[in-house]
C-alpha cells in the first residue's frame, strides 16, 4: 500500500497528501569494500508525496542513511530508478542535480555540517549564494529563516559557540531558507541529549503544520512517533511501511 | 555577484592560516622584488649615468691608451697593457694631421705621482683633487666653461707657460674671502698663476667634477715628467655631417704617428659618448638578463610552492567541500574559490614585490643621485605574471576540489 492517508491521532494535524514528489523503484545500491560486496539497498521501492511526514525506521546498518543520502541527490543509486518531481535523477547532469540540492531539497545532518568558521547567519546565507540571491534578499531571508527556528539573537554566533541543538536549529534554518519541496533529515536528533531532542521534534511538528513535507531516519520509536507514516527498513529492504499507530 | 562573494570566501580562508599564507607568497614575493628591483635601479640609473657618459662635448671622440672604465671583457687586459704610451709628440703630430679637418684637439694628461692637494698660504684642499694637464680646448671637450678669468690660448700651451684653472671645489677652499685671480697656489710642489676659475658642473655618478686643476700640458708633462704619461686626444668634428669622415681620417692619422703597418691591429681605444652609452646598455641588458632569470626560477619555486599549499588546502577542506555541494553548490563554484583562492596569494606576494622592487631600486637610485622612477611597464607584466601562475598552480588543486563526490567528501574527517 503507497501513501495513504495517515488519520488524525488525537488533536494532530494531517494535511491530505498532494503531487507526487519522490518515486523510486527498484533502487539498489552496493559498496565494494575490497573483494567484499556489501547490499545496503537490495530493492526499494517507495512514493512520497507532497504534504507527507514521513519517518524512515529501522536498526544500525540497515540502509536508511544510504536511502536519505540518494533521495538528497548526495549519492546516485547502483540500479533502479528515481524520479524527482517526475524528472529521472540518473538522466541529470552534475550541475542539475547541485540545483536540485539548492532548490529542492533541505538537507539536515546527524552532525549539523556547518561551516565552523562561519557564523549562523553565513551559514544560512550560503545556499542563497549559491542560488544567486542578492546580498539584501539574502540578508533578510537568513535573519527571518532563523528567527522562525528561534535563532534571531544568535546570528552572529559561530557553530562553537552554539550548544547542539541550536546548531541543529542553524542547520535546519539552512535546509529551509530556499523553500525547498521537501525536508530530509538523517537522525536529527541523534547527537543530541533527550530533552533537545523533543525540542527539535516539536520544531519539526510546527514546520510540518507549516507546509512542509518532511522525511526523518531515526531509530528511535519515540522520534517516529511524531511522523504521520512509518517506513521500516531491515537489512536494505522495506519491512513495513504505513501510517503511525 | 557571485563573484564577489567567492572573492570574499577566498579572502577569507586565506586569513584562517596567515602564516602559511604568508610564506608561500614570500617565493612570490622574492621573484617579483629580484625582477621590479633591477628594472627600478636600472631605469633610475639610465638618466643620470647616460647624461654622466655623456662627459664629451658633441661631435667628440677621443683616443686613449687604454678603454674606459665600462667594459664586459677582461681578457685584454694583458695586449692592452703592453701598449706603448701616447706621448706628447704623437699627440702633436696628429694635431698636425688633422689640421686640414678640425683645429678642435683636445689632449689631456692625469697627474700620476699619487695624491695632489693645492696649497694657497694657510689654506689647503684635501689631497684628493683632480689635476690635469690639457690645452685651450679642455673646456670644449669636457663640457667645462669658464667661471671668472680667462681660458688657455695657443700661446700658453707652446710657450709652457706655469698659469693654472681651477674649479669651484677648490675656489672656495683657497679663496674663501678674496679674488682668486692672479694669486700663486702650489700643486705637487709647484708653483702656477691662476688665470681663471670653471663654472661650476656638479658630480656624476657622486663624485664631484668641481674639485679640478688644470695647466698647460706641455708645463705639465715638463713639471711632473713625460716618461709614464699615456696622452689622451679628444677630437671635435666641425659638424654632425662629417662625424664619421672625421673620425676615419682621424684613425688613419693615428694609426700613422703610432708607427703602425697596414697589417698592424689599431693599438688605441676609440670612444665616443654613443660608444660608451651603448658599452653601458649591454652591461644593463646583462642586469636586466639575469634579474630576469633568477627571477624565473624563484617564480617557478614559488608556483610549485602554492600548487603545493593548494593541494594541502583542498585535503583539509574536504569536509567542507561536502557541505558547500550538499547545500547545492556546482562545480564551477567550488573550481572558483580555490582558483580565486590561489590567484589572490599570488598577486598579494607580487604586488608585495613590486612594492618592495619600487622602494629597493629608488632607494638604491636616490643614494646615487638619480630621479625616482615607477616602472608601470614591469609591474603590469609582473601582475600579468602572477595572475598566470596563480591560475596555473590553482588549477589542478581546484580541479581536484570541484571534482569531488559530495557523499565521500561529507564523510571525510
Ligand atoms: N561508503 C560506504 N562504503 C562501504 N559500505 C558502506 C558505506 N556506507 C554505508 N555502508 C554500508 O552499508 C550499510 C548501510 O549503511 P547505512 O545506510 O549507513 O545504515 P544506517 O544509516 O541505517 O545505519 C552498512 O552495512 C554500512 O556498513
Ligand atoms: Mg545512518
Amino acid at each position: 500500500m503507497i501513501s495513504p492517508v495517515a488519520p488524525a491521532v488525537g488533536s494532530r494535524v494531517v494535511r491530505p497528501p498532494g503531487e507526487l514528489v519522490i518515486e523510486i523503484e527498484g533502487v539498489t545500491k552496493l559498496y565494494k569494500m575490497g573483494a567484499e560486496i556489501i547490499h545496503a539497498l537490495r530493492g526499494i521501492s517507495l512514493q512520497i508525496r507532497r504534504n507527507e511526514y514521513l519517518a524512515v525506521m529501522g536498526p544500525s546498518g540497515s540502509g536508511k542513511s544510504t536511502l536519505m543520502n540518494m533521495l538528497g541527490c548526495l549519492d546516485t543509486p547502483t540500479a533502479g530508478r528515481y524520479d524527482f518531481t517526475g524528472k529521472n535523477v540518473a538522466h541529470m547532469i552534475d550541475d542539475e542535480l547541485a540545483e536540485i540540492r539548492n532548490r529542492e531539497i533541505g538537507f539536515v545532518f546527524q552532525t549539523f555540517n556547518l561551516l565552523p568558521r562561519s557564523d549562523a547567519l553565513h551559514n544560512v546565507e550560503l545556499p542563497l549564494i549559491y542560488a544567486g540571491v542578492p546580498p539584501h534578499v539574502r540578508h533578510e531571508r537568513a535573519m527571518q529563516a532563523l528567527a522562525n527556528v528561534g535563532l534571531g539573537d544568535r546570528v552572529h554566533h559561530r557553530p562553537n559557540e552554539l550548544s547542539g541543538g541550536q546548531r541543529q536549529r542553524v542547520a535546519i534554518a539552512r535546509a529551509l531558507v530556499n523553500h525547498p519541496s521537501i525536508l530530509l533529515a538523517d537522525e536529527p536528533t541523534g547527537n543530541l541529549d533527550s530533552k533537545t531532542g523533543v525540542e527539535i521534534m516539536a520544531l519539526f511538528e510546527q514546520l510540518y503544520e507549516e507546509g512542509h513535507t518532511i522525511i526523518v531516519v531515526t531509530h528511535e520509536e519515540d522520534i517516529a512517533r511524531h511522523a504521520r507514516r512509518v517506513v521500516r527498513l531491515r537489512d536494505g529492504l522495506i519491512e513495513s511501511d504505513g501510517p503511525v499507530d | 555577484m557571485l563573484l564577489r562573494e567567492i572573492l570574499r570566501m577566498a579572502l577569507s580562508s586565506l586569513g584562517v592560516n596567515k602564516l602559511r599564507s604568508i610564506l608561500t607568497m614570500a617565493g612570490i614575493t622574492i621573484g617579483v622584488f629580484s625582477v621590479i628591483g633591477v628594472m627600478t635601479t636600472v631605469s633610475a640609473l639610465r638618466g643620470s649615468i647616460e647624461s654622466g657618459l655623456s662627459f664629451l662635448g658633441s661631435n667628440m671622440f677621443q683616443f686613449s691608451k687604454y678603454p674606459t672604465g665600462i667594459t664586459l671583457d677582461g681578457n685584454n687586459r694583458r695586449r692592452i697593457d703592453q701598449r706603448k704610451n701616447i706621448t706628447l709628440d704623437q699627440a702633436q703630430r696628429y694635431q698636425k694631421l688633422m689640421e686640414d679637418y678640425t683645429d678642435v684637439v683636445c689632449l689631456k694628461a692625469f697627474y700620476r705621482n699619487g695624491a695632489v692637494q693645492a696649497i694657497y698660504g694657510n689654506h689647503k684642499t684635501e689631497p684628493d683633487i683632480q689635476f690635469v694637464g690639457s690645452n685651450e680646448h679642455f673646456l670644449a671637450a669636457n663640457q667645462f666653461s669658464i667661471g671668472i678669468g680667462r681660458n688657455f690660448t695657443a700661446a700658453d700651451t707652446d710657450l709652457g707657460r706655469p698659469i693654472i684653472i681651477i674649479g669651484q671645489e677648490i675656489v672656495q677652499k683657497l679663496f674663501p674671502s678674496e679674488s682668486p685671480l692672479d694669486k700663486l697656489i702650489k700643486l705637487g710642489g709647484r708653483t702656477y698663476t691662476v688665470v681663471g676659475t670653471l663654472a661650476e658642473k656638479g658630480s656624476a655618478f657622486g663624485q664631484s667634477e668641481d674639485d679640478l686643476a688644470v695647466v698647460p700640458i706641455t708645463r705639465f708633462l715638463s713639471d711632473f715628467g713625460s716618461a709614464n704619461a699615456s696622452l689622451n686626444i679628444a677630437t671635435q668634428a666641425p659638424a654632425q655631417e662629417r662625424y664619421n669622415e672625421t673620425v676615419d681620417h682621424a684613425i688613419t692619422a693615428m694609426r700613422i704617428v703610432r708607427g703602425l703597418r697596414p697589417e698592424d691591429e689599431n693599438d688605441f681605444e676609440l670612444y665616443s659618448n654613443d660608444s660608451l652609452i651603448a658599452a653601458f646598455a649591454k652591461v644593463a641588458d646583462a642586469v636586466r638578463a639575469g634579474a630576469l632569470v633568477i627571477s624565473g626560477i624563484a617564480l617557478l619555486a614559488a608556483s610549485v610552492g602554492i600548487m603545493n599549499i593548494m593541494l594541502v588546502s583542498v585535503t583539509e577542506r574536504t569536509k567542507e567541500i561536502g557541505i558547500r555541494k550538499s547545500i547545492g553548490a556546482r562545480k564551477v563554484s567550488i573550481l572558483m574559490q580555490f582558483l580565486i583562492e590561489a590567484v589572490v596569494i599570488s598577486l598579494l606576494g607580487g604586488l608585495a614585490g613590486i612594492l618592495f622592487g619600487v622602494l629597493a631600486g629608488n632607494g638604491l637610485a636616490l643614494m646615487m643621485k638619480a630621479s625616482i622612477v615607477f616602472p608601470w611597464d614591469w609591474a603590469a607584466i609582473g601582475l600579468i605574471v602572477c595572475t598566470v601562475i596563480g591560475v596555473g598552480a590553482g588549477l589542478y588543486p581546484a580541479l581536484k576540489a570541484a571534482g569531488l563526490d559530495p557523499i565521500e567528501s561529507l564523510r571525510y574527517e
